[in-house]
């Protein structure tokens, strides 16, 4: 129930009974071998696994040629090549790894019986998943989403209503993705006896943080399998984006035994590190409770809920993962910030470098390694110290940025230079 | 069966008692600190407590009140930056007026964040007798349950959901009263009513004499007697709020005689 002093269960008595027959349900189907079949041929024939892991190379040395530009103290024989592969969860069906869990507790809440299931949406990405999987097994839904948000993303929504779900807009609060999470879980306290709650991300009361993380391992799995088949050996680094969590926890977690590949999170900046101007959790919040678990968050010395800003609003959230929570308190994993500025330079680079337009959310792990390549403790650890010339990284390419084009282009500053 | 041995300093218990021996029920209506100020809240209270109000229930502001729905949520949200320590010098100003119980509704994160143990000694020196923590269910309370054992009861919750364990095991913990959850759902006024709580209500009975209160969606005194046939007690939060709402926006001199003649009438409802 717990990640050391991270999770447990903190919500209303209502939702007790369902969420030990949730775990209960979970645990009974999770290694029964029909389950795993199901789950494993539908996320090969309709998600489209194994997603890729694909050699960015132009992106690669993109990287390298600033750093030899910027520098003219570098020697001549300066040959530090970084090797950025991107999992490309972008190629699965809808768009993004949000799929890997809708798919995987929708077949749960089939085999419990549920006949409607509930959720909460930021970007829109979980709610298109959430549709998607409802339409494929015949479940009605409904989906929670920040007014905010739904002015931010047309497109999702629009989705969402061609798959049938029936979209709620949240006015209360910040009118984004922790409201909408409020929502849901009202909404489900309301309806418990044939609703099946589909959390997002791995956050919120225990088992969600385990089964959905447990559902995003997937991507860390076919990583590890990947890289060791092209390269021999497993990747220094794995650079993922943090909102909830559940993209970085799926690709970080097959590695966390192995103590040689460094795990790096990366949280939104925002316009700058001001209360309300940005959503970097774990490197600016302090411990408490949101959505029934214990996690780091943003809150006020009052112990109330802070609001939160991202250009992206998948990351747009003022709380996190418990499980992060524990690895950034045991160090076994770091985590980064970059700004909404940065973000937005790293959507363009890496649309242009490579051809794939990456979600917002991605797109702060893009520029993340951008500035850690370019970074003076990367060369001297890498290129001085460990003489490892070619280090390999992998970033989680969590999404692609279909969603977001309309809203760059809006803000009108991609074209500009 | 045997019951499970309830302990005998609850200022909460007592006050049960003694109502129940008179065979009265006992009202506890529930406010927002600071909605739509700290002053009003006061005067308010002791108002409510001088015209049937038993038990005063108020609420700390929070800003994701989950247990909740609009019309307390909104409350909360009008009352804005209220602080801790203006609700504790609030109580305080209470307890001067008056000798009945006062619990406070507080969801734990902001409990949490100013410290579990100088919450409880704080609230507690200032009078406070019970806490109600909505968001903090069983297997989360070990530890605020013994710092607040002999200063303050930890109201414990039962819902439609709960099943016969989970009953036993809030009957061998419950102090002050046992916060019966009428339905599956949120707080917030209902038109019809449909008590999904009264087997629980029922059951419970068997294992403990710690009396029940039954709230959420008791909007009116029909409802209140309805409630009152099931329990020792009945709480009534959004139809209180949503007259405070729509109280006059003068800030001074408010006038309260619809909400008071709605708690008398709800008190004169109760079998």
């Amino acid at each position: 129930m717990y990640f050391g002093e991270f999770g447990g269960r903190y919500v209303p008595e209502t939702l007790i009974a369902p969420l030990n027959e949730l775990e209960e349900a979970y645990n009974s189907l999770k290694d029964e071998p029909d389950f795993k079949k199901e789950l494993n041929e539908v996320l090969q024939n309709y998600v489209g696994r194994p997603t890729a892991l694909y050699y960015a190379k132009r992106f690669s040395e993109a990287l390298t040629k600033d750093i030899k530009e910027m520098d003219n103290n570098i020697d001549s024989d300066f040959d530090i090549n970084p090797k950025v592969y991107l999992k490309r969860e972008d190629l699965s069906h809808t768009g993004a790894h949000k799929i890997n869990n809708t798919v995987g507790q929708g077949i749960l809440a089939k085999k419990m019986g549920k006949k409607k299931i509930v959720a909460e949406t930021g970007a829109g990405q979980h709610g298109v998943a959430t549709a998607t999987v409802a339409a494929r097994l015949g479940l009605e839904c409904t989906v929670f989403m920040g007014e905010e948000d739904i002015s931010r993303q047309g497109l999702n929504v629009f989705r969402m209503k061609l798959l049938g779900a029936n979209v709620e807009p949240v006015k209360t609060g910040s009118k984004t993705l922790k409201d909408a999470t409020n929502e849901a879980i009202r909404y489900w306290v309301s309806n418990v006896s044939d609703t099946y709650y589909l959390l997002g991300s791995a956050v919120g009361p225990h088992p969600y943080p385990t089964i959905v993380r447990d559902f995003q391992k997937v991507i860390g799995h076919e990583t590890k399998t990947q890289i060791n088949d092209v390269e021999g050996r497993n990747p220094d680094y794995i650079v993922a984006c943090v909102g909830g969590g559940s993209n970085a926890i799926g690709i970080m977690h097959p590695f966390i035994d192995d103590d040689e590949v460094e795990l790096i999170g990366v949280e939104a900046g925002g316009e700058k590190i001001e209360r309300g101007c940005h959503a970097a959790v774990l490197n600016y919040g302090t411990a408490g409770v949101l959505h029934g678990s214990k996690s780091y968050l943003l809150q006020d010395r009052e112990g109330q809920i802070e609001p939160v800003h991202s250009i992206s609003a998948g990351l747009d959230y003022p709380g996190v993962g418990p499980e992060h929570s524990y690895l950034k308190d045991i160090n076994r994993a770091k985590y980064g910030v970059v700004d909404d500025k940065e973000a937005l330079d790293a959507f363009k680079l890496l649309s242009s470098t490579e051809g794939i337009i990456p979600a917002l959310e991605s797109a702060h792990a893009i520029a993340y390694t951008k500035k850690m390549v370019q970074s003076k403790e990367f060369l001297d650890e890498n290129l001085y110290n460990k003489k490892n010339k070619e280090p390999l990284i992998v970033i989680n390419l969590s999404g692609r940025g279909d969603k977001d084009v309309e809203q760059v282009s809006d803000m009108g500053v991609l074209l500009d230079g | 069966m045997d019951k499970y041995i309830e302990y005998d300093n609850s200022v909460i218990e007592k006050y049960f008692a003694t109502k129940n021996k008179n065979n009265e029920k006992v009202l506890i209506p529930f406010i927002m600190a600071g909605d739509p100020d700290l002053s009003t809240t006061e005067k308010l209270a002791l108002e409510i407590l001088d015209n049937g109000g038993d038990i005063l229930e108020i609420g700390l502001p929070y800003s994701d009140p989950l247990a909740d729905g609009p019309v307390i949520q909104q409350s909360a949200e009008r009352a804005g930056n209220v602080k801790i320590a203006q609700v504790l010098e609030l109580i305080k100003k209470i307890r001067a007026k008056t000798d009945k119980p006062l619990v406070l509704l507080a969801y734990f994160n902001p409990i949490y964040n100013y410290g579990t143990e100088k919450f409880i000694n704080d609230f507690c020196e200032a009078g406070l007798n019970g806490l109600v923590i909505p968001d903090l269910a069983f297997e989360e309370r070990d530890g605020l349950e013994k710092q607040a054992k002999d200063k303050l009861d930890l109201i414990s919750f039962i819902a439609p959901t709960s099943d016969e364990n989970r009953l036993k095991e809030v009957a061998k913990r419950a102090k002050g009263f046992i916060y019966c959850v009428s339905v599956a759902g949120v707080t917030g006024v209902r038109e019809g009513f449909d008590y999904q709580v009264r087997e629980a209500v029922e059951k419970i009975k068997n294992y403990t004499d710690v009396p029940l209160a039954i709230g959420f969606g008791i909007s009116n005194p029909d409802q209140a007697k309805k409630a009152s046939e099931l329990a020792d007690g009945v709480i009534v939060g959004s139809a209180i709020i949503k007259k405070i709402e729509s109280l006059p926006k003068k800030p001074d001199n408010k006038d309260f005689t619809e909400i008071i003649n709605f708690i008398k009438d709800l008190k004169a409802s109760l079998v």
